[in-house]
Parts: C-alpha cells; sequence; structure tokens
C-alpha cells in the first residue's frame, strides 16, 4: 500500500496555507475537542506514549522534555519553536511553513496546552521571507478566529504566540544559543546544566521543539499513539539505548539528484530509496560518491553505505553523527572530496561563536589547512593533524559547550577516514616536491570574518 | 545633541516600543529594534545604537555587543538598495554557485560585502539558504531565486 502523507497532505491543496482552506480539511478540530475533553495531562501522557524524538536534529524524546518541566513551578512556562533551519541541506522546515502554517500553529497550541506555556516564540530565520509573510498571515487569522490570544474557545487556556527574527547565524539554532538571542544578547549557547526545562528564556522553564517535532503533536494528538508507532523503525531488542525511530518524517533532498525536493516517508527508508525512489536517481546518469546523510553536521556516507536506514540509529552503524534534520546532500562521482570538506570547514569556521577554545581554533585551523591544501601546498601530514582535530573537538569527546563543533569534526572525521586515497592522490598530485614534509608548513592566512 | 538630530523618527520608535509587550524584558526587544532600524536607515550606525540602547534602557555597549555577534547589520554606511545574497554552502556550491558569486564580483567590480558605487547592489554571500532544494540558489530582498545560472542573473540584474 503506498504511504498516505500526513505531514504534507496539505501541500498540494490551493491556497494551502489559508485558514479556509485548513479548517475546510478538518483542521483545528483535534484543538476543539482536546480543549473540551483532554487535560493537559492527557496530551503529556499521549505524546510520551507515542516515543516521539525530536526532529531537530538530536532526536530526544519529546515526552520526555516535557516531564522535566517543574510540576509546581509559579510560571511562567515559555515555549520557544525552533525555526532556524540554517543546517546545511536543510530545507523541511521551509517547506511546511511556506505551504502548511495554520498545522504547525495548532501543533504549537496543543503543545503549549501539554505544558502550561502561555507564551510561545517563534525563533524564524532572518533568510526565510516568505515563511515571514505566511507565518505571521496565520497567526494574525488564528488571532481573528479565537485560537490565540485569551480564553481559547472560551476554555481556560490563553497563549500569545509571537515571531522573532533572527539575523544570519547558525548557531541561534541551538536551543540555548536561540534562548540567548532571544533575550536580545549574543547568540553564546549556555553551558548545561540547568537545562532549559528547569531555567531557560528569561530564567524561567522552558521547552524549545522544532516545527516538525510541534506538527507531529498536532497528529498524535488526534490519531493516537498507536498509529504513531505503527510507522517506522521499532525499538531493537539488542539493543536497550534504542527506543526506536517512530512516525512519519520530511525527507530533504538536494544536490547531484534528478528530482530534488522534500519528501514525506515513515522514518526508516534507506538512503538508496530516498535517491532513486524520491529523487529519481543521481543526475546525469552518473553514480553517487558521497551522501551527507542528514545536514552537514551528520558527517558523510561513501556509495557502499546507502542502504542506510534513515532513522535514528541507522547512520550511527555506518559513523555518521546520526540522523541530524534527515536531509541529504547528494555528491556524485566527479565531485572532490577536497572542495567537499573545504567548504564544509570553511563554514563551520565561519558560524562557529568563538567561546570555546577547541571550536573557535580547531574550525579556524582545519580551514586553513584545507586552503593550504587545495592550493597545492598539502602535506600527507596534514590528514593526521586535520584527524586528531576532529577526534578532540565537540561535546562528545566533552570540550566544548554546544554540538557545533561535533557537527565541525563529524565531516573531517568521515570524509578523511573514508575517502583517505583520494586526499593523498590529491596532495601528491598538487605538490609534487612537498607531500612528505614532516616540518609545520605555514597556514593561508584566511582568518575567517 | 539636539532632539532634532535624533536618528530613529518618532514613528519608528513607535515600532520599536510596540514590541514591548511581547517580551518581559526590554532587552529581548534588541534584535527587533536592529531590524526595524536596518530596514528604515539601511544600517545602524553608532549614534542608532545609542538611540536603540535609550529606549531599552540599556547601556550602548550592550547594544552593540548583540549587533556585532550578527556579522548582519552594517554600521559605516547604508548598503544598497538591494541586498543579493548568494549560497556558498555545500548543495549550492556543487552546483557551481561559487562560479555565480565570483562572476557577480567580477560584474559589479565589488567583493562580497560591498555595495556598488551608485548604490544600486550589495553583494553577499550566504551560508546555507535553506534552499538547497533549488541550488543554486540567491536571495535577492525578500525574493528567493532558484536554479540560477549566469543567464538568469543577466536577466535578473537588469531589474534591479
Ligand atoms: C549548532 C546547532 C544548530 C542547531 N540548529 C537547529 C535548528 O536550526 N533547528 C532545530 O530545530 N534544532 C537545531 N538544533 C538542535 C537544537 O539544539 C534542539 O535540540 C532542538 O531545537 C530541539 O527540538 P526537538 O527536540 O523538537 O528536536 C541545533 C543544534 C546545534 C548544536
Ligand atoms: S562549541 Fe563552538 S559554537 Fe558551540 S559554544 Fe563552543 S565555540 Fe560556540
Ligand atoms: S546549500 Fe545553498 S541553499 Fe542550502
Amino acid at each position: 500500500m503506498p504511504y498516505e502523507p500526513v505531514l504534507l497532505a496539505n501541500i498540494n491543496k490551493k491556497d494551502s496555507h489559508t485558514l479556509a482552506v485548513y479548517e475546510a480539511g478538518g483542521g483545528y478540530r483535534t484543538l476543539k475537542s482536546a480543549l473540551k475533553d483532554k487535560s493537559p495531562g492527557d496530551i503529556l501522557e499521549v505524546v510520551k506514549s507515542s516515543n516521539l524524538r525530536g526532529r531537530g536534529g538530536a532526536g530526544f524524546p519529546t515526552g520526555l522534555k516535557w516531564s522535566f518541566l517543574p510540576e509546581k513551578h509559579p510560571g511562567p512556562v515559555y515555549f520557544c519553536v525552533n525555526a532556524d533551519e540554517s543546517e546545511p541541506g536543510t530545507i523541511v522546515n521551509r517547506v511546511q511553513m511556506e505551504a502548511d502554517p495554520h498545522q504547525i500553529l495548532e501543533g504549537i497550541m496543543l503543545s503549549c496546552y501539554a505544558t502550561r506555556a502561555a507564551t510561545a516564540y517563534i525563533y524564524l530565520r532572518y533568510e526565510y521571507p516568505l515563511c515571514l509573510k505566511r507565518m505571521q498571515a496565520a497567526i494574525d487569522e488564528a488571532y481573528a478566529a479565537g485560537y490565540l490570544g485569551k480564553n481559547i474557545l472560551k476554555s481556560a487556556f490563553s497563549l500569545d504566540l509571537f515571531i522573532h527574527r533572527g539575523a544570519a547565524a547558525y548557531v541561534c539554532g541551538e536551543e540555548t544559543g536561540l534562548i540567548e538571542s532571544l533575550e536580545g544578547k549574543r547568540a553564546w549557547p549556555r553551558i548545561k546544566p540547568p537545562f532549559p526545562a528547569v531555567e531557560g528564556l528569561f530564567r524561567k522553564p522552558t521547552v524549545v521543539n522544532n516545527i516538525e517535532t510541534v506538527a507531529c503533536v498536532k497528529h498524535i494528538v488526534e490519531r493516537g499513539a498507536a498509529w504513531f508507532r505503527s510507522i517506522g523503525t521499532p525499538a531493537d531488542p539488542k539493543d536497550p539505548r534504542d527506543p526506536g525511530s517512530y512516525g512519519p518524517k520530511l525527507y530533504g533532498l538536494s544536490g547531484h539528484v534528478n528530482r530534488p525536493g522534500c519528501y514525506e516517508a515513515p522514518l526508516g527508508i534507506t538512503v538508496r530509496e530516498l535517491i532513486e525512489e524520491h529523487g529519481r536517481g543521481v543526475w546525469k546518469g552518473r553514480k553517487a560518491k558521497a551522501v551527507v546523510p542528514g545536514g552537514l553536521s551528520t558527517g558523510v556516507m561513501t556509495a557502499a553505505e546507502l542502504d542506510t536506514k534513515l532513522d535514528f540509529s541507522g547512520p550511527l552503524k555506518v559513523g555518521c553523527l546520526g540522523l541530524g534534520t534527515a536531509c541529504a546532500i547528494v555528491l556524485d562521482e566527479t565531485y572532490s572530496m577536497v572542495d567537499f570538506l573545504h567548504n564544509s570547514c570553511r563554514f563551520f569556521a565561519h558560524e562557529s561563536c568563538g567561546q570555546c577554545t577547541p571550536c573557535r581554533e580547531g574550525t579556524s585551523w582545519s580551514l586553513m589547512m584545507l586552503e593550504r591544501i587545495k592550493a597545492g601546498r598539502g602535506r600527507l601530514k596534514d590528514l593526521e593533524l586535520l584527524l586528531e582535530i576532529g577526534d578532540t573537538i565537540g561535546i562528545i569527546p566533552g570540550t566544548t559547550i554546544c554540538g557545533l563543533a561535533d557537527g565541525a569534526a563529524w565531516p573531517i572525521k568521515n570524509a578523511i577516514r573514508k575517502f583517505r586515497g583520494e586526499f593523498e592522490e590529491y596532495i601528491k598530485r598538487t605538490n609534487p616536491e612537498g607531500y612528505m614534509e614532516t616540518e609545520p608548513v605555514e597556514a593561508m592566512a584566511t582568518v575567517p570574518k | 545633541m539636539s532632539p532634532t538630530e535624533s536618528l530613529l523618527t518618532d514613528d519608528l520608535r513607535a515600532a520599536v516600543r510596540a514590541h514591548f509587550p511581547r517580551y518581559p524584558t526590554k532587552q529581548a526587544v534588541t534584535l527587533p529594534a536592529l531590524h526595524l532600524v536596518n530596514e528604515r536607515l539601511g544600517y545602524v550606525p553608532p549614534q542608532a545604537v545609542e538611540e536603540i540602547a535609550e529606549l531599552l534602557d540599556l547601556a550602548p555597549a550592550q547594544v552593540q555587543d548583540t549587533l556585532s555577534f550578527y556579522g548582519f547589520f552594517k554600521q559605516d554606511k547604508p548598503q544598497g538598495k538591494t541586498r543579493m545574497w548568494i549560497c556558498r554552502s555545500i548543495a549550492c556550491a556543487a552546483c557551481e554557485s561559487e562560479e555565480l558569486l565570483k562572476y557577480l564580483c567580477e560584474k559589479l567590480g565589488i567583493e562580497p560585502g560591498e555595495t556598488t558605487a551608485d548604490g544600486r547592489i550589495t553583494l553577499e554571500f550566504a551560508e546555507c539558504l535553506g534552499a538547497c532544494d533549488h541550488a543554486p540558489a540567491i536571495l535577492v530582498g525578500e525574493t528567493l531565486h532558484k536554479n540560477m545560472t549566469k543567464a538568469k542573473i543577466e536577466e535578473l540584474l537588469k531589474t534591479l
């Protein structure tokens, strides 16, 4: 039976972004019945038992995150919706916000009802002007219709929702960077604990969830936890740390494919299915050389690893950072992995916030080495140095405050370990005189702005 | 300084103040205020920073600290009539966006971050615009231009 889209069910309808079309398709019925018949605790329970895991990149169980909010706190509780979507390759939140903003709003309303938040902010990246227009219009419609504001649908539940625009900085997507940025400060991620659930925005209990996560909440409340758990990859009984990967998922696809785009499928399709069935194959009749599985931070896999499942544990099995945003970038057999890694190092050097020495120095030195290698002055020894950087920066070795450094490290580790031959060949070919050099070589002076 | 010399007009101040009820602190209005000023003036010069700080009951250094974190806000002179962002991240770079950026630099005679002498265009590189499915992508003001080529850039430049 072909898979019936849920998250993207409305996007081909004419004027799908309007309240009239959303309501005609049954929109806001779930909210109405929840406010009448369900307590916040009921919603928390169904989200918990659905095993929904956050779609923003880390895959943290949403119900568990919500249950960390202190129970008897006088409040207020804040809800932040993460729409910063700046991970290279990632497009799905944009598609959702442009095409179906009310689905997201209904998810936010249910999530805030469950977490007793009376104020919510959507942190929206600056580069999404059409999303801003659509989301703001939807919010205005929702206020006018009584879905937002005081005593929603005559219940005791009140909610105010505001959009807060970013200013083109990737680190604002990290949840505590987001909070600092919202507070009007530089977006320096905070040392945790305390976690936002205990002390977050304006020092109050706070939940940060991704756009796609809150959209899933809407469908879970409507269709139930069993429905959600009937989709995806079940928990692995042999791995006690695998809570399963359930539910529908939005996949992004870009790079060298015939049909790039945003596609919905159950969690756990393989990279090959994504490329072949949804993307209609690699472009120009070529083969894939490498695929970034879920946003640049997740690293890279080889053509031999394309049967990897895109669920929360699949990419880990081939040494990648994780599922990330499930937005794959395909590189064909003609694309240089040296160029790939240079691009990656440049991105992270540009976006590091500079608080942690390993991240600030590691990202800029790796870029300077890649600049030099590209310019034909690389040494074989540079590969060892790059691996040393890759292996020592990040929250996974425990040397930095946030996960940006892991995102910088994984492409380095994966590209060099999985495509070492290509790097060695490049260095030998472009620097025949000096590739055996072991003494330090002067870096290229490209200190990122 | 006499009040007539103020950079922030009364309606701009009112637009900033309209954000106060949204947040429990005035400091949280820093980014919205910077955006509002940047939209009206095309930049946020030091005097505007002082005036924003006064409106938000902050020290100018607090506003400057936040502003300088984001490479987004210019301080020395206003940006051009149109700001063009050319994506250089991996999905676009794999579809030759860097050649397009170089082409634009040569064509306009400026480097990324600079504005043409006639004040028409400010050219910028962008990190992933979230439009990788339309690579190479260029954001021009509020409009996303998809699957760009040199020929399409030529057409676009005629309209700016
Ligand atoms: C450097 C960095 C950037 C991030 N960017 C985003 C982002 O743009 N959107 C997002 O939802 N999560 C992003 N995250 C993950 C968030 O920190 C957080 O885990 C997520 O928003 C939680 O929502 P979820 O539980 O619904 O996934 C980022 C994390 C890091 C370390
Ligand atoms: S890891 Fe990097 S981006 Fe994250 S807080 Fe440290 S320096 Fe900033
Ligand atoms: S890499 Fe260019 S839009 Fe994402």
